[in-house]
């Protein structure tokens, strides 16, 4: 059963559920056995929802006015799972991380773990006070960084991220590659394409030729790789989808496109994701939705216990069919290719 | 109360209600057209919505529209495949224009 059907999940969103109903749910598509983690390989960090800019698809609802952001305490305590469980990748995201006090020293202790660091990286906050640094700060401590950009045009990018967006993402992209990124192997640039609307994203390898051509061509910007990623029927995306009328044909879209190819490389399965204040979830999703992950006795990163949660049954509910249409969809990009 | 619903074009199965076999032959023959091949899917999504553009069918310019999106083409590429059909089918309707030319020729002096 999921959350959904249990009645336990009773949030709503301007009086309408958080996520879709449907009436053939994701738990039915999966099966009695559900879902099972096997691992953990990343620790994804969302340490708060402060961003300089307030897209239209942000499933965090993220803005300049959210105040929610994460303590130096519970900083560490990510920083002691890191290192007292080896785990290979922190995946930090937010809002903007850049933005919040701790975010430098996190990235500089969390290096000397021997972790691979991401930042989920919105390219603008470089020309916010105080940020104009970041590339060499990214270069020095060889953070990947993972840049959304929607699309190679200005008419698209600028449509669901705020006007003058992709400008300022191009000259931000340029600094990335006058240090380096892209460049150097050891500097890994990656951007994130989105759909700009109610479809889903194209073939991974095929839109990432165009982003590579069309960029280089126009702007002479290199970069690694292309993610392709599914707007989740959640949060500001799913106002949008109601707004515009779009929220039954997107879900049967993502429910006709359910590909069960994309289960065993689902992100939820390697990860586990922590909130500004320190509670765990099985995937940034989840986290928005305040659906936790199913231990109660290993809630917090204050009592993380690998053990426990390595195997952990992975909470689903309606919204899991963003992840698992056509190719998929994870935060390194198409789960199926 | 108007001839066509958008809801119709997640009930074109139904036409395998009677004489299901000739649905599914079409089917297999439509989606096999889709696929890349010597043409990429993108290639053959912007064909398809140029000529549903042409036979003016709503639901295949639906259908289309998003095959077009989700295959990355954007709308410059799009209008453009739909200025092409539209001109070939302007251009077709002004060639028959010679036709009349030369029935006016015959009858004049």
């Amino acid at each position: 059963m999921t959350l959904m059907d249990t009645g336990t999940f009773q949030i709503t969103r301007n009086e309408w559920p958080t996520i879709p109903i449907l009436s053939s749910g994701f738990s039915e598509r999966i099966g009695p056995r559900g879902l099972n983690a096997e691992g953990v390989e990343t620790l994804q960090v969302n340490v708060g929802k402060l961003c300089n800019q307030a897209c239209k698809h942000c499933h965090v609802d993220a803005g300049p006015k959210r105040t929610e952001i994460m303590s130096r305490s519970v900083v560490d305590a990510c920083l002691k799972v890191l290192r007292t469980y080896g785990i290979p990748t922190l995946d930090i995201t937010g809002g903007a991380p850049e933005l919040i006090p701790d975010f430098r020293y996190l990235v500089e202790e969390a290096r000397t773990t021997g972790s691979r660091v991401i930042d989920r990286h919105n390219l603008t906050v470089i020309f916010e006070e105080g940020q104009q640094d970041l590339p060499e700060f990214f270069a020095a401590n060889e953070v990947e960084v993972v840049c959304s950009l929607p699309y190679f045009q200005e008419k698209q990018t600028d449509a669901q991220r705020g006007r003058g967006v992709f400008d300022k993402s191009i000259d931000a992209l340029t600094r990335l590659n006058s240090v380096g990124y892209g460049r150097d192997p050891r500097l890994v640039l990656n951007l994130v394409y989105n759909p700009v609307g109610a479809f889903l994203p194209p073939e991974q390898s095929s839109i990432e030729a165009d982003f590579k051509r069309e960029l280089e061509d126009r702007f002479g910007i290199i970069f690694n790789n292309l993610f392709t990623i599914t707007n989740m029927p959640i949060a500001r995306y799913l106002d949008w989808l109601r707004r515009s009328g779009n929220e039954a044909s997107y879900m049967a879209k993502l429910v006709n496109a359910f590909n069960p190819a994309t289960l065993p490389g689902l992100m939820c399965r390697s990860m586990i994701s922590v909130d500004w204040r320190g509670r765990l979830f099985d995937c940034d999703f989840n986290q928005m939705l305040e659906i936790p992950v199913a231990p109660d006795d290993a809630g917090t990163i204050f009592d993380f216990d690998i053990s426990v949660l390595e195997n952990r049954r992975i909470e689903t509910a309606d919204h899991c069919f963003g992840c698992t249409a056509g190719s998929g969809s994870s935060c390194g990009g198409a789960v199926s290719v | 109360m108007h001839y066509y619903n958008e809801e119709d074009l997640e009930r074109f199965g139904d036409i395998a209600k009677f004489r299901s076999e000739l649905f599914e032959k079409f089917l297999a023959w439509y989606q096999a057209c889709q696929q890349d091949g010597a043409l990429l899917k993108r290639e053959k999504a912007l064909i398809g919505l140029a000529v549903a553009v042409t036979v003016q069918c709503p639901y295949c310019i639906d259908a289309f529209t998003n095959s077009c999106l989700e295959s990355g083409s954007n709308m410059d590429q799009m209008t453009e495949a739909i200025h092409l059909a539209s001109a070939i089918r302007g251009g077709a309707s002004l060639i028959h224009g010679i036709q009349s030319h030369n029935a006016h020729d015959k009858v004049s002096m």
